[in-house]
Protein backbone atom coordinates (compact mmCIF):
# COMPACT_ATOMS: atom_id res chain seq x y z
CA UNK A 1 0.00 0.00 0.00
CA UNK A 2 2.90 2.28 0.82
CA UNK A 3 4.22 1.74 -2.69
CA UNK A 4 0.92 2.89 -4.18
CA UNK A 5 0.59 5.97 -1.98
CA UNK A 6 4.18 7.12 -2.48
CA UNK A 7 3.86 6.83 -6.27
CA UNK A 8 0.44 8.49 -6.22
CA UNK A 9 1.72 11.45 -4.18
CA UNK A 10 4.86 11.86 -6.27
CA UNK A 11 2.92 11.84 -9.51
CA UNK A 12 0.19 14.20 -8.34
CA UNK A 13 2.77 16.64 -6.97
CA UNK A 14 4.65 16.28 -10.26
CA UNK A 15 1.65 17.55 -12.23
CA UNK A 16 1.42 20.68 -10.11
CA UNK A 17 5.14 21.39 -9.74
CA UNK A 18 5.44 21.69 -13.52
CA UNK A 19 3.22 23.79 -15.81
CA UNK A 20 1.55 20.59 -17.05
CA UNK A 21 -1.48 20.57 -14.75
CA UNK A 22 -2.09 24.31 -15.10
CA UNK A 23 -1.87 24.29 -18.88
CA UNK A 24 -4.15 21.28 -19.01
CA UNK A 25 -6.73 22.75 -16.62
CA UNK A 26 -6.83 26.15 -18.33
CA UNK A 27 -7.19 24.65 -21.83
CA UNK A 28 -9.77 22.16 -20.64
CA UNK A 29 -11.90 24.78 -18.91
CA UNK A 30 -11.63 27.28 -21.79
CA UNK A 31 -12.60 24.72 -24.41
CA UNK A 32 -15.39 23.20 -22.32
CA UNK A 33 -16.92 26.62 -21.72
CA UNK A 34 -16.39 27.83 -25.28
CA UNK A 35 -17.97 24.72 -26.77
CA UNK A 36 -20.92 24.98 -24.41
CA UNK A 37 -21.74 28.57 -25.33
CA UNK A 38 -21.04 28.02 -29.01
CA UNK A 39 -23.22 24.89 -28.92
CA UNK A 40 -26.26 26.97 -27.97
CA UNK A 41 -26.35 26.93 -24.17
CA UNK A 42 -28.56 30.06 -24.12
CA UNK A 43 -30.31 29.50 -27.44
CA UNK A 44 -32.03 26.27 -26.36
CA UNK A 45 -33.73 28.30 -23.61
CA UNK A 46 -33.77 25.35 -21.24
CA UNK A 47 -32.15 25.18 -17.83
CA UNK A 48 -30.03 22.09 -18.38
CA UNK A 49 -26.46 21.13 -19.15
CA UNK A 50 -27.11 18.84 -22.12
CA UNK A 51 -24.96 20.98 -24.44
CA UNK A 52 -22.12 20.98 -21.92
CA UNK A 53 -22.13 17.21 -21.49
CA UNK A 54 -22.70 16.28 -25.15
CA UNK A 55 -19.44 17.89 -26.21
CA UNK A 56 -17.51 16.55 -23.21
CA UNK A 57 -16.41 13.17 -24.69
CA UNK A 58 -14.95 14.82 -27.81
CA UNK A 59 -12.95 17.18 -25.64
CA UNK A 60 -11.77 14.33 -23.39
CA UNK A 61 -10.91 12.27 -26.45
CA UNK A 62 -8.10 14.71 -27.29
CA UNK A 63 -7.07 15.96 -23.90
CA UNK A 64 -6.96 12.74 -21.88
CA UNK A 65 -4.48 10.94 -24.18
CA UNK A 66 -2.34 14.10 -23.90
CA UNK A 67 -2.13 13.55 -20.14
CA UNK A 68 -1.80 9.77 -20.47
CA UNK A 69 0.91 9.71 -23.13
CA UNK A 70 3.71 10.58 -20.74
CA UNK A 71 2.77 8.14 -17.96
CA UNK A 72 5.12 5.36 -19.05
CA UNK A 73 6.79 6.62 -22.24
CA UNK A 74 8.64 9.27 -20.28
CA UNK A 75 9.83 6.77 -17.67
CA UNK A 76 11.08 4.51 -20.45
CA UNK A 77 12.80 7.28 -22.34
CA UNK A 78 14.63 8.74 -19.33
CA UNK A 79 15.25 5.24 -17.99
CA UNK A 80 13.79 6.27 -14.64
CA UNK A 81 11.62 3.14 -15.01
CA UNK A 82 14.71 1.22 -13.92
CA UNK A 83 14.85 3.23 -10.73
CA UNK A 84 11.09 2.98 -10.20
CA UNK A 85 10.93 -0.79 -10.63
CA UNK A 86 13.99 -1.45 -8.49
CA UNK A 87 12.06 0.01 -5.54
CA UNK A 88 10.29 -2.57 -3.38
CA UNK A 89 6.90 -2.03 -5.00
CA UNK A 90 4.84 -4.21 -7.31
CA UNK A 91 4.22 -3.27 -10.94
CA UNK A 92 0.49 -3.09 -10.21
CA UNK A 93 1.09 -0.54 -7.44
CA UNK A 94 3.12 1.60 -9.83
CA UNK A 95 0.48 1.35 -12.58
CA UNK A 96 -2.35 2.20 -10.19
CA UNK A 97 -0.43 4.99 -8.46
CA UNK A 98 0.22 6.69 -11.77
CA UNK A 99 -3.31 6.11 -13.03
CA UNK A 100 -5.05 7.49 -9.96
CA UNK A 101 -2.79 10.56 -9.84
CA UNK A 102 -3.72 11.38 -13.45
CA UNK A 103 -7.37 10.63 -12.64
CA UNK A 104 -7.02 13.08 -9.75
CA UNK A 105 -6.11 15.81 -12.25
CA UNK A 106 -9.17 14.88 -14.34
CA UNK A 107 -11.32 15.01 -11.21
CA UNK A 108 -10.03 18.50 -10.38
CA UNK A 109 -10.70 19.57 -14.00
CA UNK A 110 -14.32 18.39 -13.78
CA UNK A 111 -14.84 19.98 -10.34
CA UNK A 112 -13.56 23.30 -11.71
CA UNK A 113 -16.39 23.38 -14.25
CA UNK A 114 -18.72 24.20 -11.33
CA UNK A 115 -19.45 27.81 -12.47
CA UNK A 116 -21.48 26.45 -15.36
CA UNK A 117 -23.57 24.41 -12.90
CA UNK A 118 -24.03 27.46 -10.68
CA UNK A 119 -25.08 29.45 -13.77
CA UNK A 120 -27.74 26.98 -14.80
CA UNK A 121 -29.16 26.74 -11.26
CA UNK A 122 -29.17 30.55 -11.08
CA UNK A 123 -31.01 30.89 -14.37
CA UNK A 124 -33.63 28.22 -13.79
CA UNK A 125 -34.59 25.05 -11.97
CA UNK A 126 -32.81 22.23 -13.78
CA UNK A 127 -33.40 18.54 -13.16
CA UNK A 128 -30.43 17.41 -11.04
CA UNK A 129 -30.49 13.78 -12.28
CA UNK A 130 -28.98 14.38 -15.72
CA UNK A 131 -26.38 16.76 -14.24
CA UNK A 132 -25.20 14.16 -11.72
CA UNK A 133 -25.34 11.47 -14.42
CA UNK A 134 -23.39 13.72 -16.76
CA UNK A 135 -20.62 14.27 -14.24
CA UNK A 136 -20.48 10.58 -13.28
CA UNK A 137 -20.39 9.64 -16.99
CA UNK A 138 -17.71 12.21 -17.79
CA UNK A 139 -15.55 11.02 -14.91
CA UNK A 140 -15.96 7.36 -15.89
CA UNK A 141 -15.22 8.05 -19.54
CA UNK A 142 -12.15 10.07 -18.54
CA UNK A 143 -10.99 7.12 -16.44
CA UNK A 144 -11.48 4.66 -19.29
CA UNK A 145 -9.68 6.95 -21.78
CA UNK A 146 -6.89 7.42 -19.29
CA UNK A 147 -6.45 3.68 -18.74
CA UNK A 148 -6.38 3.09 -22.52
CA UNK A 149 -3.88 5.93 -22.93
CA UNK A 150 -1.72 4.56 -20.12
CA UNK A 151 -1.68 1.16 -21.82
CA UNK A 152 -0.45 2.65 -25.11
CA UNK A 153 2.07 4.76 -23.25
CA UNK A 154 3.51 1.55 -21.79
CA UNK A 155 4.02 0.15 -25.28
CA UNK A 156 6.41 2.81 -26.55
CA UNK A 157 9.12 5.17 -25.39
CA UNK A 158 7.89 7.75 -27.89
CA UNK A 159 5.25 10.06 -26.46
CA UNK A 160 3.93 11.18 -29.85
CA UNK A 161 3.23 7.58 -30.86
CA UNK A 162 1.58 6.96 -27.48
CA UNK A 163 -0.60 10.05 -28.01
CA UNK A 164 -1.72 9.08 -31.51
CA UNK A 165 -2.42 5.46 -30.61
CA UNK A 166 -4.30 6.67 -27.53
CA UNK A 167 -6.56 8.97 -29.54
CA UNK A 168 -7.26 6.32 -32.17
CA UNK A 169 -8.11 3.69 -29.54
CA UNK A 170 -10.29 6.04 -27.48
CA UNK A 171 -12.00 7.26 -30.68
CA UNK A 172 -12.64 3.69 -31.83
CA UNK A 173 -14.19 2.76 -28.48
CA UNK A 174 -16.25 5.93 -28.38
CA UNK A 175 -17.56 6.02 -31.92
CA UNK A 176 -18.11 2.26 -32.30
CA UNK A 177 -21.78 2.94 -31.52
CA UNK A 178 -22.33 5.89 -33.84
CA UNK A 179 -24.88 5.31 -36.64
CA UNK A 180 -22.23 5.67 -39.38
CA UNK A 181 -19.90 3.17 -37.72
CA UNK A 182 -22.71 0.71 -37.07
CA UNK A 183 -23.91 0.93 -40.66
CA UNK A 184 -20.41 0.22 -41.91
CA UNK A 185 -19.90 -2.61 -39.40
CA UNK A 186 -23.18 -4.34 -40.22
CA UNK A 187 -22.43 -4.24 -43.96
CA UNK A 188 -18.87 -5.47 -43.43
CA UNK A 189 -19.33 -8.01 -40.64
CA UNK A 190 -23.07 -8.62 -40.45
CA UNK A 191 -25.68 -7.19 -38.11
CA UNK A 192 -24.73 -9.57 -35.27
CA UNK A 193 -21.25 -8.15 -35.07
CA UNK A 194 -22.61 -4.61 -35.24
CA UNK A 195 -24.80 -5.37 -32.21
CA UNK A 196 -21.79 -6.55 -30.25
CA UNK A 197 -19.82 -3.45 -31.17
CA UNK A 198 -22.71 -1.23 -30.21
CA UNK A 199 -22.64 -2.64 -26.69
CA UNK A 200 -18.93 -1.92 -26.43
CA UNK A 201 -19.44 1.68 -27.46
CA UNK A 202 -18.65 4.32 -24.86
CA UNK A 203 -21.19 6.60 -26.51
CA UNK A 204 -24.12 4.28 -25.83
CA UNK A 205 -23.28 3.94 -22.14
CA UNK A 206 -22.44 7.61 -21.73
CA UNK A 207 -25.70 8.78 -23.27
CA UNK A 208 -27.57 6.39 -21.06
CA UNK A 209 -25.99 8.05 -18.01
CA UNK A 210 -26.82 11.50 -19.42
CA UNK A 211 -30.51 10.66 -19.20
CA UNK A 212 -30.07 10.94 -15.46
CA UNK A 213 -30.60 7.30 -14.59
CA UNK A 214 -27.51 5.89 -12.96
CA UNK A 215 -27.74 2.39 -14.36
CA UNK A 216 -25.35 -0.01 -12.68
CA UNK A 217 -24.54 -1.77 -15.95
CA UNK A 218 -23.25 1.45 -17.52
CA UNK A 219 -21.07 2.19 -14.52
CA UNK A 220 -19.78 -1.39 -14.43
CA UNK A 221 -19.08 -1.29 -18.17
CA UNK A 222 -16.71 1.67 -17.80
CA UNK A 223 -15.09 0.13 -14.74
CA UNK A 224 -14.44 -3.14 -16.58
CA UNK A 225 -12.88 -1.37 -19.58
CA UNK A 226 -10.70 0.66 -17.20
CA UNK A 227 -9.65 -2.34 -15.12
CA UNK A 228 -8.92 -4.45 -18.21
CA UNK A 229 -6.75 -1.71 -19.73
CA UNK A 230 -4.82 -1.27 -16.49
CA UNK A 231 -4.32 -5.01 -16.21
CA UNK A 232 -2.96 -5.11 -19.78
CA UNK A 233 -0.81 -2.11 -18.86
CA UNK A 234 0.69 -4.06 -15.94
CA UNK A 235 1.41 -7.07 -18.15
CA UNK A 236 3.14 -4.90 -20.75
CA UNK A 237 5.37 -3.28 -18.12
CA UNK A 238 6.22 -6.65 -16.61
CA UNK A 239 7.09 -8.29 -19.90
CA UNK A 240 8.57 -5.53 -22.04
CA UNK A 241 11.02 -3.61 -19.93
CA UNK B 1 25.18 -12.69 0.65
CA UNK B 2 25.01 -12.82 -3.13
CA UNK B 3 24.87 -16.12 -4.93
CA UNK B 4 24.56 -15.95 -8.73
CA UNK B 5 23.69 -19.27 -10.35
CA UNK B 6 23.86 -19.62 -14.12
CA UNK B 7 22.12 -16.35 -15.04
CA UNK B 8 21.17 -16.08 -18.69
CA UNK B 9 19.57 -13.32 -20.71
CA UNK B 10 18.82 -13.36 -24.42
CA UNK B 11 17.81 -10.36 -26.56
CA UNK B 12 16.69 -11.66 -29.96
CA UNK B 13 19.75 -13.33 -31.49
CA UNK B 14 22.17 -11.98 -28.93
CA UNK B 15 22.93 -13.84 -25.73
CA UNK B 16 23.83 -10.93 -23.50
CA UNK B 17 24.48 -12.96 -20.35
CA UNK B 18 25.41 -16.60 -20.72
CA UNK B 19 25.48 -18.65 -17.54
CA UNK B 20 27.13 -16.14 -15.24
CA UNK B 21 28.06 -17.56 -11.82
CA UNK B 22 29.81 -15.96 -8.87
CA UNK B 23 29.23 -15.28 -5.22
CA UNK B 24 30.07 -12.47 -2.85
CA UNK B 25 30.02 -12.23 0.93
CA UNK B 26 29.68 -9.46 3.51
CA UNK B 27 32.77 -7.26 3.43
CA UNK B 28 33.41 -7.96 -0.25
CA UNK B 29 33.78 -5.19 -2.78
CA UNK B 30 33.50 -7.05 -6.03
CA UNK B 31 34.64 -5.34 -9.19
CA UNK B 32 32.53 -6.56 -12.06
CA UNK B 33 34.71 -5.89 -15.08
CA UNK B 34 34.25 -6.23 -18.78
CA UNK B 35 34.43 -4.36 -22.08
CA UNK B 36 31.39 -2.40 -23.28
CA UNK B 37 28.56 -4.74 -24.20
CA UNK B 38 29.96 -7.62 -22.12
CA UNK B 39 26.71 -8.03 -20.19
CA UNK B 40 27.66 -6.23 -16.97
CA UNK B 41 24.66 -3.92 -16.84
CA UNK B 42 22.28 -6.67 -17.94
CA UNK B 43 23.51 -8.85 -15.06
CA UNK B 44 23.06 -5.96 -12.63
CA UNK B 45 19.54 -5.35 -13.96
CA UNK B 46 18.64 -8.98 -13.35
CA UNK B 47 20.10 -8.90 -9.84
CA UNK B 48 17.97 -5.89 -8.89
CA UNK B 49 14.87 -7.66 -10.27
CA UNK B 50 14.36 -5.16 -13.07
CA UNK B 51 14.92 -7.65 -15.90
CA UNK B 52 13.60 -11.19 -15.59
CA UNK B 53 16.32 -13.73 -16.46
CA UNK B 54 15.79 -16.25 -19.26
CA UNK B 55 17.60 -18.90 -17.26
CA UNK B 56 19.32 -19.44 -13.94
CA UNK B 57 18.69 -17.43 -10.82
CA UNK B 58 20.38 -15.64 -7.94
CA UNK B 59 19.85 -15.28 -4.24
CA UNK B 60 20.50 -12.05 -2.39
CA UNK B 61 20.50 -12.11 1.42
CA UNK B 62 18.92 -15.54 1.23
CA UNK B 63 16.04 -14.47 -1.01
CA UNK B 64 15.63 -15.74 -4.54
CA UNK B 65 15.28 -13.00 -7.17
CA UNK B 66 12.50 -14.95 -8.91
CA UNK B 67 10.58 -16.07 -5.84
CA UNK B 68 10.90 -13.07 -3.52
CA UNK B 69 11.57 -10.02 -5.68
CA UNK B 70 10.12 -7.54 -3.17
CA UNK B 71 12.35 -8.82 -0.35
CA UNK B 72 15.36 -8.71 -2.67
CA UNK B 73 14.54 -5.16 -3.73
CA UNK B 74 14.21 -4.10 -0.09
CA UNK B 75 17.63 -5.45 0.78
CA UNK B 76 19.55 -3.83 -2.07
CA UNK B 77 20.52 -0.31 -3.02
CA UNK B 78 20.84 0.05 -6.77
CA UNK B 79 22.52 2.76 -8.78
CA UNK B 80 21.59 2.22 -12.42
CA UNK B 81 23.81 3.12 -15.34
CA UNK B 82 23.67 6.91 -15.96
CA UNK B 83 21.93 7.32 -12.58
CA UNK B 84 18.36 7.96 -13.76
CA UNK B 85 16.28 10.23 -11.52
CA UNK B 86 13.19 12.41 -11.83
CA UNK B 87 14.58 15.63 -13.22
CA UNK B 88 11.63 17.86 -12.35
CA UNK B 89 11.96 17.14 -8.63
CA UNK B 90 14.28 18.86 -6.18
CA UNK B 91 16.92 16.66 -4.57
CA UNK B 92 15.08 16.77 -1.25
CA UNK B 93 11.71 15.86 -2.78
CA UNK B 94 13.33 13.02 -4.69
CA UNK B 95 15.03 11.56 -1.62
CA UNK B 96 11.80 11.96 0.36
CA UNK B 97 9.97 9.99 -2.31
CA UNK B 98 12.54 7.18 -2.29
CA UNK B 99 12.51 7.09 1.52
CA UNK B 100 8.69 6.83 1.50
CA UNK B 101 8.63 4.12 -1.17
CA UNK B 102 11.28 2.18 0.76
CA UNK B 103 9.45 2.70 4.04
CA UNK B 104 12.46 4.21 5.79
CA UNK B 105 11.52 4.58 9.46
CA UNK B 106 13.09 8.00 10.07
CA UNK B 107 13.21 9.65 6.64
CA UNK B 108 14.42 13.05 7.86
CA UNK B 109 17.43 11.60 9.61
CA UNK B 110 18.20 9.23 6.71
CA UNK B 111 18.08 12.09 4.18
CA UNK B 112 20.33 14.20 6.39
CA UNK B 113 22.81 11.35 6.69
CA UNK B 114 23.06 10.46 2.99
CA UNK B 115 23.17 14.08 1.90
CA UNK B 116 26.25 14.51 4.09
CA UNK B 117 27.97 11.28 3.08
CA UNK B 118 27.33 11.92 -0.63
CA UNK B 119 28.24 15.64 -0.34
CA UNK B 120 24.98 16.95 -1.76
CA UNK B 121 23.83 19.04 1.23
CA UNK B 122 24.38 22.28 -0.70
CA UNK B 123 22.03 21.32 -3.57
CA UNK B 124 19.15 19.81 -1.61
CA UNK B 125 16.64 22.43 -2.80
CA UNK B 126 17.81 22.50 -6.40
CA UNK B 127 15.90 20.81 -9.21
CA UNK B 128 17.75 17.67 -10.29
CA UNK B 129 17.49 18.70 -13.96
CA UNK B 130 19.69 21.73 -13.25
CA UNK B 131 22.49 19.75 -11.60
CA UNK B 132 25.80 18.79 -13.17
CA UNK B 133 26.53 15.19 -14.11
CA UNK B 134 28.68 14.65 -11.03
CA UNK B 135 25.99 15.89 -8.68
CA UNK B 136 23.33 13.79 -10.39
CA UNK B 137 25.41 10.69 -9.92
CA UNK B 138 25.87 11.49 -6.26
CA UNK B 139 22.10 12.02 -5.90
CA UNK B 140 21.73 8.58 -7.48
CA UNK B 141 24.20 7.20 -5.00
CA UNK B 142 22.30 8.87 -2.14
CA UNK B 143 19.04 7.21 -3.17
CA UNK B 144 20.79 3.84 -3.25
CA UNK B 145 22.09 4.34 0.29
CA UNK B 146 19.08 5.94 1.94
CA UNK B 147 17.68 2.75 3.47
CA UNK B 148 21.12 1.53 4.61
CA UNK B 149 20.92 -1.63 2.48
CA UNK B 150 22.99 -4.74 3.11
CA UNK B 151 23.82 -5.10 -0.56
CA UNK B 152 24.86 -2.34 -2.96
CA UNK B 153 24.79 -2.75 -6.73
CA UNK B 154 26.55 0.18 -8.35
CA UNK B 155 26.66 0.40 -12.12
CA UNK B 156 29.58 2.66 -13.05
CA UNK B 157 29.33 4.81 -9.91
CA UNK B 158 32.19 7.16 -10.78
CA UNK B 159 31.44 7.66 -14.47
CA UNK B 160 31.47 11.36 -15.32
CA UNK B 161 32.94 12.51 -12.01
CA UNK B 162 36.02 14.71 -11.76
CA UNK B 163 39.13 13.27 -10.03
CA UNK B 164 38.23 14.81 -6.67
CA UNK B 165 34.69 13.50 -6.79
CA UNK B 166 35.95 10.08 -7.88
CA UNK B 167 38.23 10.04 -4.88
CA UNK B 168 35.35 10.99 -2.55
CA UNK B 169 33.04 8.33 -3.92
CA UNK B 170 35.73 5.67 -3.62
CA UNK B 171 36.43 6.70 -0.04
CA UNK B 172 32.70 6.49 0.66
CA UNK B 173 32.51 2.99 -0.84
CA UNK B 174 35.55 1.89 1.17
CA UNK B 175 33.98 3.19 4.37
CA UNK B 176 30.79 1.23 3.64
CA UNK B 177 32.59 -1.96 2.67
CA UNK B 178 32.97 -3.55 6.10
CA UNK B 179 29.28 -3.77 6.79
CA UNK B 180 27.98 -4.49 3.31
CA UNK B 181 28.41 -6.55 0.21
CA UNK B 182 29.12 -4.28 -2.75
CA UNK B 183 29.23 -5.03 -6.47
CA UNK B 184 30.67 -2.35 -8.70
CA UNK B 185 30.33 -2.67 -12.43
CA UNK B 186 33.04 -0.71 -14.16
CA UNK B 187 35.65 -0.66 -16.84
CA UNK B 188 37.95 1.69 -14.98
CA UNK B 189 40.77 -0.56 -13.83
CA UNK B 190 42.40 1.89 -11.42
CA UNK B 191 39.11 1.89 -9.55
CA UNK B 192 39.26 -1.86 -9.13
CA UNK B 193 42.78 -1.65 -7.78
CA UNK B 194 41.81 1.17 -5.44
CA UNK B 195 38.74 -0.33 -3.79
CA UNK B 196 37.97 -3.92 -4.78
CA UNK B 197 39.09 -7.04 -2.97
CA UNK B 198 37.52 -9.28 -5.61
CA UNK B 199 37.40 -9.10 -9.37
CA UNK B 200 35.15 -10.89 -11.83
CA UNK B 201 35.90 -10.29 -15.51
CA UNK B 202 33.25 -11.06 -18.10
CA UNK B 203 33.10 -10.80 -21.88
CA UNK B 204 30.38 -11.89 -24.27
CA UNK B 205 28.19 -12.72 -21.31
CA UNK B 206 30.57 -15.30 -19.86
CA UNK B 207 32.73 -15.16 -16.75
CA UNK B 208 36.38 -15.30 -17.79
CA UNK B 209 37.96 -15.07 -14.38
CA UNK B 210 36.98 -14.81 -10.72
CA UNK B 211 39.88 -13.79 -8.55
CA UNK B 212 41.42 -10.99 -6.48
CA UNK B 213 43.26 -8.07 -8.11
CA UNK B 214 46.55 -9.09 -6.48
CA UNK B 215 46.23 -12.76 -7.40
CA UNK B 216 45.47 -11.88 -10.97
CA UNK B 217 48.50 -9.62 -11.26
CA UNK B 218 50.81 -12.19 -9.61
CA UNK B 219 49.53 -15.05 -11.72
CA UNK B 220 49.88 -13.28 -15.03
CA UNK B 221 52.92 -11.28 -14.02
CA UNK B 222 51.47 -8.14 -15.54
CA UNK B 223 49.45 -5.06 -14.59
CA UNK B 224 45.69 -5.38 -14.22
CA UNK B 225 45.33 -3.34 -17.36
CA UNK B 226 47.40 -5.83 -19.35
CA UNK B 227 45.60 -8.81 -17.84
CA UNK B 228 42.26 -7.27 -18.73
CA UNK B 229 43.30 -6.66 -22.32
CA UNK B 230 44.80 -10.09 -22.66
CA UNK B 231 41.67 -11.79 -21.39
CA UNK B 232 39.04 -9.74 -23.15
CA UNK B 233 40.70 -9.10 -26.50
CA UNK B 234 40.95 -12.86 -27.06
CA UNK B 235 37.21 -12.81 -27.71
CA UNK B 236 35.89 -10.82 -30.68
CA UNK B 237 34.18 -7.53 -29.93
CA UNK B 238 30.70 -8.20 -28.65
CA UNK B 239 27.69 -6.54 -30.14
CA UNK B 240 27.59 -3.08 -28.69
CA UNK B 241 23.82 -3.00 -29.07
CA UNK B 242 23.51 -4.89 -25.81
CA UNK B 243 23.67 -2.65 -22.81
Amino acid sequence: MNGFSSIFKRELKGYFSTPLAYVFLVIFLCLATFQTFRGGFFQIRQANLSVFFFQMPTLLLFLVPAIAMRLWSEEKKSNSIELLLSLPITTAQAVLGKFFAALGVMFIALVLTFPIVVTVYYLGAPDSGPIIGGYVGSFLIAGAFLALGSFFSALTRNQVIAFILGIVACGAFYYAGSPAALKWLSSALGSGAADVFEHFSFQLHFESLLRGVLELRDIIFFMIVTAASLWANTLVIENHR
Amino acid sequence: MIEVKGLRKVFGDITAVDGVEFSAAKGDVLGFLGPNGAGKSTTMKMLCCFLPPDGGTATICGNDILQEPLKVKSSIGYLAENAPTYEEMTVREFLKFIAAAREVSNPKEAIEKVSKSCSISNVMNQTIGTLSKGYRRRVGLAQALIHDPQVLLLDEPTDGLDPNQKHDVRELIKSLAKEKCIIISTHILEEVEAICNRVVIIAQGKVLTDSTPQELKDKEGATLDEVFRKLTSATPETASAVS
